[in-house]
């Protein structure tokens, strides 16, 4: 009974998986090309386009080079390959291996994210203690949350005017607001009476900080920079396209602009994957702060 | 102020900024040095020598002058190319068109290093962030449309910062496509309604496209829509139906016929052949603190456009600049735009070699008339002083006397006519040129 329990998840999720391969690369078949009621001319015509090569005596057939619509999953296969065996090649100065563009796109990404986490746990921790302070300051926070952390790009551009740190800038934004939020609310929620304990321990400020608050507040602390993480990493994409900044995004813009949609599909995937991977990492370090009440 | 007063201000010595129409651009650049000599002679005179030397007319004065200051010494001692460049690496920003052919090639084929420099070419998402890498000197020198030289150091569209443009890339290389779906149409009076993409406000794609499409009477800010979309998703655009069609420069018309999204309705060289695309931009704080280095990057420039004019090279250029760090665009395209044998999109195969060709000599007639189109669609308002704008950007004179160095030909003057859909344009009448048009967005 347990192993059939613990079994079942997985065998689904690889049935998913090999339907969703199946159709894709079943709807992006192509039949096979036929000369029949082809122009030599129109033939001519392909072949100078690229379309078509010649292969054999007197046959046509697809330019395997050339794609025309969806690629199907071996194409990516084929890209992820070359891409791969190429990781940590520097090729020039707009184009580096996959490698090193993750780290670029991570390091952008860790910046923002510790940066804008610290910012907001100190001041959250402030708002959370002090009801005056937190009703006073709360509608400037209400009108600046909404707004997308890529509407930031232009104005934070012509301030800071270097495009390296207004993308660490851009996930700043985007991270900073739901720490911000909820640790006001993590802070201000916290049991009165341990308050009332560290009151009586007589404990210095930083004993109550450190001691009782944080500890308390920790798991909506956490619940907020979980949400703050994935709203980072949504955010460090768009910005180096729009920014031009080497990284994994700028690899998807760079492939979008050759139409070279295997490429495009494999930066996609790879930004899924380097998401997994640092989400499975901040997951162990919240488990360390975490406590069921 | 008595008679006499105003009668010695009138016959001042030359002003240093007067329009010099000389006979050719070498003696051109001797009588500006001449005049900025003797003006600085009359400024540091004091004010009774001064009513005397302004008593005297300008070709005395200058004779005057040359007796105690070589002034042919002079001329050939600016003009005389000297020195290491101070700065050896250089970053030099990029769009990945063919219009920036000559930038992008210089690097792999090695005229960079030919002239003593370690430049890089850096690859820029769309031509705002060229223009803002520019200005904050996050490169050191750019491809920019020929337009937006003008257009930064006249303060339109961003912080007035006074830039150089020393060299013109391209002339030639755009054209209009269109989506199959419009194969029919044959006149501008047929895209009455469609949605038109351009680079960039401040771009020849535009003034063109505006200019074509105003002489079939359609009135581009009404009767059309224009708008700014990266040249790179363009194509993108047109093959989602998003536009109807654009303007916009090659390799992206041919990308268009290759991905059989569209067809190509004109060639840019139908409207105004030998109009300039995209140039060499440098601020002039850089060309003035690292004159050396200016001049090493200018020859390389101007070295690599005469390579790439030649037609025997475009199918070695067609493979250098097609790398993913460079154009990324399949070697296919890039040998049908540069080498001019190319499939329009229509069922037939096209040759024309001069649908891209590289000249440097940028002609100060075609920065005036960048300028009065500014004017015509609303983009520069007020009085603009043309032909001082004109030189001050347009650097004719360094571009023919570096051309002479490295030998290749010089021109006569720095004026050219224009032919332009049929109708002449003269440069030293450029506010009667804006004023003749019917259709223009002026208020």
């Amino acid at each position: 009974m347990k192993t059939h329990e613990n079994g079942s998840p997985w065998i689904i999720s690889v049935f998913i998986l090999v339907i969703f391969l199946g159709g894709w690369h079943l709807l992006t078949l192509r039949p096979s090309f036929h000369a029949k009621g082809k122009t030599d001319e129109q033939l001519q015509m392909m072949e100078f386009n690229g379309d078509i090569v010649r292969a054999g005596a007197e046959g046509y057939i697809w330019n395997p080079e050339k794609m025309n619509g969806v690629p199907g999953p071996l194409a990516v296969v084929e890209k992820a390959r070359t891409e791969l065996s190429e990781a940590f090649v520097i090729k020039g100065t707009n184009d580096h291996g996959i490698a090193y563009l993750v780290l670029y796109t991570v390091s952008r990404f860790a910046g923002g994210f510790l940066a804008a986490s610290v910012v907001a746990i100190i001041f959250g921790v402030l708002l959370g203690l002090n009801r005056v302070l937190f009703r006073a300051v709360n509608p400037f926070i209400q009108v600046l949350k909404p707004i997308s952390p890529l509407a930031w790009m232009p104005l934070l551009l012509y301030t800071v005017k270097d495009p390296k740190w207004t993308a660490v800038l851009v996930v700043f934004m985007a991270a900073v607001w739901p720490t911000l939020a909820t640790t006001a609310f993590g802070v201000s929620s916290l049991k009165k009476e341990y308050l009332h304990v560290a009151a009586i321990l007589q404990l210095s400020w930083f004993k109550r900080l450190y001691r009782v608050i944080l500890p308390g507040a920790a798991p909506t602390i956490v619940n907020g920079l979980r949400i703050a993480f994935g709203s980072a990493l949504v955010a460090v994409v768009p910005a180096e396209m729009l920014l031009g900044e080497l990284g994994v995004g700028y690899l998807s813009w760079i492939e979008w602009n050759n139409l070279d949609i295997a490429g495009v599909i494999f930066a996609i995937l790879v930004v899924g994957v380097v998401g997994v991977i640092l989400d499975s990492g901040f997951n162990k370090l919240a488990s360390l702060v975490t406590y069921q009440e | 102020m008595s008679e006499g007063e105003r009668a010695s201000k009138r016959t001042m010595a030359p002003n240093p900024k007067a329009v010099v129409l000389a006979a050719s651009s070498e003696k051109y650049f001797e009588c500006k040095v001449e005049q900025a000599v003797v003006s600085a002679v009359i400024q540091a005179a004091a004010p009774s020598r001064r009513r005397f030397l302004a008593s005297m007319g300008a070709a005395a004065l200058t004779a005057f002058v040359a007796e105690f200051l070589p002034l042919k010494e002079i001329a050939a001692f600016a003009a005389d190319p000297v020195g290491k460049p101070e700065k050896r690496d250089l970053s030099i920003g990029f769009i990945p068109i063919t219009c920036a052919t000559p930038i992008i090639m210089a690097e792999p084929l090695g005229f960079y290093s030919k002239h003593g420099l370690n430049a890089k070419v850096k690859r820029a998402a769309g031509w705002a962030m060229v223009r803002d890498w520019s200005i904050n000197k996050d490169v050191d020198a750019a491809h920019m449309l020929s337009p937006m030289p003008l257009a930064i150091t006249l303060g339109v569209g961003s912080v007035p910062v006074p830039f150089y443009m020393p060299a013109v890339e391209n002339i030639n290389g755009q054209a209009i496509t269109l989506h199959n779906k419009h194969k029919g149409v044959k006149t501008a009076a047929d895209m009455k309604g469609f949605r038109f993409c351009v680079p960039f406000d401040y771009s020849m794609h535009n003034y063109l496209l505006r200019y074509f499409l105003a002489e079939g009477g359609v009135h581009p800010d009404k009767d059309v829509q224009i708008r700014v979309v990266p040249p790179p998703e363009m194509v993108a655009n047109l093959k989602a139906g998003n536009v109807d069609g654009y303007l916009a420069p090659d390799p992206f018309n041919q990308r268009a016929v290759y991905e059989n999204a569209g067809f190509i309705f004109k060639l840019s060289k139908e409207i105004w052949d030998k109009h300039p695309c995209c140039g060499f931009a440098i601020s002039k704080d850089f060309a003035t603190q690292y004159p050396n280095t200016f001049l090493a990057l200018f020859r390389s420039i101007v070295d690599a456009t005469h390579y790439a004019s030649n037609p025997a090279h475009r199918k070695e250029i067609a493979e250098a600049i097609a790398p993913t760090n460079y154009l990324n665009q399949p070697v296919a395209v890039l040998e049908q735009v540069l080498t001019g044998t190319y499939a329009d999109g229509l069922g037939a195969i096209k040759t024309d070699p001069s649908r891209i060709d590289f000249d440097p000599f940028p002609w100060h007639s075609m920065a005036i008339w960048i300028m009065t189109q500014m004017k015509r669609w609303g983009h520069l308002r007020g009085e603009v002083n043309y032909s001082g704008v004109a030189e001050q950007v347009y650097r004719a004179a360094d571009c023919d006397r570096i051309a002479k160095e490295l030998g290749y030909p010089t021109h006569q003057g720095v004026m050219a006519k224009h032919t332009i859909m049929g109708r002449e344009f003269d440069a030293t009448q450029p506010d009667a040129y804006v004023r003749s048009f019917k259709i223009h967005s002026m208020t």
